[in-house]
């Protein structure tokens, strides 16, 4: 019986284990067998050791790469993350058409990233561009959003900021579990909206905070398309060229799938790490409820 | 007594006081995040002379609505035919069968680890877990090396058969709408005589309904907004996807007119807003229980 009731679980949850053989462990092996190789489709793969990550190593367009994705998740993670905080505490004060808001700030989340590329290359236009007008009326000279190398990540991370609506959602739902006993309990204790919000709000939604922040670090270090529409080729001087591009472009405008390969273990690892030092730093302050 | 009431009619003047700046606040913030779209309609139906103006007009003269069509039957001598209606299928396709197979193989998937015992099986579910922290570009070459080997490099197919395997996920969004089942249902039923598969069928599924639209939903905007897949995987351009069409529209640089651009791109996000609209609510919630462990 034990064992008929094993079959029908396994034989159920059949499609995923295909899919976690096929397109997780397959893959993630072969990568990394790969990455010792010096395989492109073109010709059978040979093993080359250790020689494509002692060449990232010397690599410079590789440093460059990775160190504008580094700035690129520095200045997006805590961008979006307090945007999208301070948006759900403000509909969390239950003000009147709070559905239209929320509909509001959402909206920009279901812009297609070519689609919004295209958007944002229109309003960033050095000539003609909404931005540089709105500049310009208060009587600040913009700088090349889109052609000067020291802006255009910053253009990029402006950007990421108009999709901050999902992890917005997410708050609002974290926040509305909030128990009211506990903010009744603040206000006998005599405190105000502000004390409030940092004692009890933030401490209570720090689990959906921390889940919210792994997420976006692992997204921000695999952006891709949105540059990709806007930079052709990282342009200006490399300066939005970032990691995933890089890769690309070795894999499939150089052949250098090994290469790729590499590249790909590396940036799992930076994943993997930067996920276990999030975790840490958070430990003392994450709440979790005793249950 | 006075004392009391002085300080709660405080307190009230204090809360409204909150409203009306979170009012404010509020407002000028949506306008903030309206305004590129606005941006792109007001655009999208200007004469070509009206984009290219300082300061910029915000209503166009005329709305021209003739840059619609002309958009998805643009054809000019630097970018030659882009067929637009083309790229449309082809989404249709992808998304349809897309969605079509994260339906079936998440809902029967995610059943398994909620409501069937097996061994391994929550070891397995952790396993699962971890692997959303997989990044994609790390996959990539080895699937794109699998896909090749297989011929189907240039078809469809690498963008929708994955979809059948189902999803880290939508596996652990699912689990958790099936685990508020109360399993007594299953139980009365196989008193009954009803196999697994029965029970699955006619008890869990008919149940699950708002979860299953949920994973519908979002493989729907995934698969049509994506852009990275179509980018690997298509080769000819009667192939391409709205995504990876788009992307073709604007690539030569001064190419194309902006507001037919923008009529374009209006058109690629019109679908997913509509759908948006039409399932606003399981849309909401389906994004917020996911966040929450």
């Amino acid at each position: 019986m034990i064992r008929r009731d094993a079959r029908i679980g396994i034989l159920f949850a059949l499609p995923w284990i295909l899919g976690f053989l096929i397109f997780m462990t397959y893959p993630l092996i072969a990568s990394l067998i790969s990455s010792f190789t010096n395989f492109s489709i073109l010709r059978p793969p040979k093993g080359i050791g250790v020689q494509n990550y002692v060449e990232l190593f010397h690599d410079e367009v590789f440093y460059k790469s990775l160190s504008n994705t580094l700035l690129y998740v520095v200045g997006a993670v805590p961008l979006t993350t307090v945007c999208a905080i301070l948006l759900a505490l403000l509909l969390n004060t239950k003000v009147k058409g709070m559905s239209i808001y929320r509909t509001l700030f959402f909206l920009p989340t279901l812009v297609p990233m070519v689609a919004l590329g295209t958007l944002f290359l229109w309003v960033f236009n050095g000539d003609y561009g909404l931005f540089k007008q709105a500049f310009l009326k208060v009587g600040v000279t913009p700088p090349g959003w889109l052609t000067d190398p020291t802006w255009s990540k910053w253009t990029l991370i402006l950007i990421s900021m108009w999709g901050c609506g999902q992890a917005m959602v997410i708050y609002l739902a974290g926040l509305q579990d909030v128990p009211v006993s506990l903010y009744e309990a603040a206000e006998l204790d005599g405190a105000k909206s502000f004390a409030k919000t940092i004692h009890v709000t933030l401490p209570m939604i720090s689990p959906v905070i921390l889940f919210n922040v792994v997420m976006s670090i692992i997204g921000s270090l695999q952006v891709f398309a949105v540059p990709y529409v806007m930079f052709p080729g990282g342009a200006p001087a490399r300066s939005a060229y970032f990691y995933t591009s890089y890769l690309y472009d070795n894999a499939f405008q150089y052949q250098r799938m090994g290469y790729a390969s590499a590249m790909g273990w590396v940036l799992f690892l930076i994943t993997l790490s930067l996920t276990l030092i999030a975790l840490k730093l958070s430990e003392k302050h994450v709440h979790y409820e005793s249950n | 007594m006075s004392q009391v009431a002085k300080t709660s009619r405080s307190h009230r003047r204090d809360k409204q006081f909150t409203k009306i700046l979170a009012h404010i606040a509020l407002v000028s913030l949506s306008v903030l995040f309206v305004i590129p779209l606005l941006w792109m309609l007001s655009t999208s139906l200007k004469p070509i002379g009206e984009t290219l103006t300082n300061p910029p007009r915000w209503i166009p003269s005329h709305l021209l609505w003739s840059n619609y069509p002309d958009a998805i039957s643009f054809n000019s001598k630097e970018l030659g035919y882009i067929p637009l209606l083309v790229y449309a299928r082809n989404t249709i396709i992808v998304t349809i069968l897309s969605v079509g197979g994260a339906v079936l193989s998440n809902s029967v998937v995610a059943y398994s680890f909620a409501r069937l015992k097996w061994p391994g099986r929550d070891l397995f579910f952790g396993v699962t877990l971890a692997t959303m922290m997989i990044p994609f570009p790390v996959v990539m070459v080895p699937t794109f090396a699998l896909f090749k080997w297989l011929g189907w490099v240039g078809t469809f197919k690498p963008l929708w058969v994955p979809a059948f395997f189902a999803s880290a996920f939508s596996i652990f969004l699912l689990r958790q709408f099936y685990k508020t089942i109360p399993m007594e249902l299953s139980e009365a039923a196989k008193i009954d005589g009803c196999s697994e598969f029965r029970i699955f069928t006619d008890i869990i599924v008919p149940l699950s309904r708002p979860a299953l639209m949920v994973i519908a939903l979002f493989t729907f905007m995934g698969s049509w907004n994506d852009f990275l897949g179509p980018l690997i995987y298509l080769v000819d351009q009667n192939t391409f996807t709205l995504s990876l069409g788009l992307q073709a529209y604007q690539s030569q640089h001064g190419g194309t007119p902006f507001n037919l651009l923008m009529a374009a791109s209006f058109l690629v996000i019109l679908p997913v807003m509509i759908v948006f609209f039409l399932a606003q609510k399981v849309f909401i919630q389906g994004i917020a229980t996911s966040g929450l462990k």
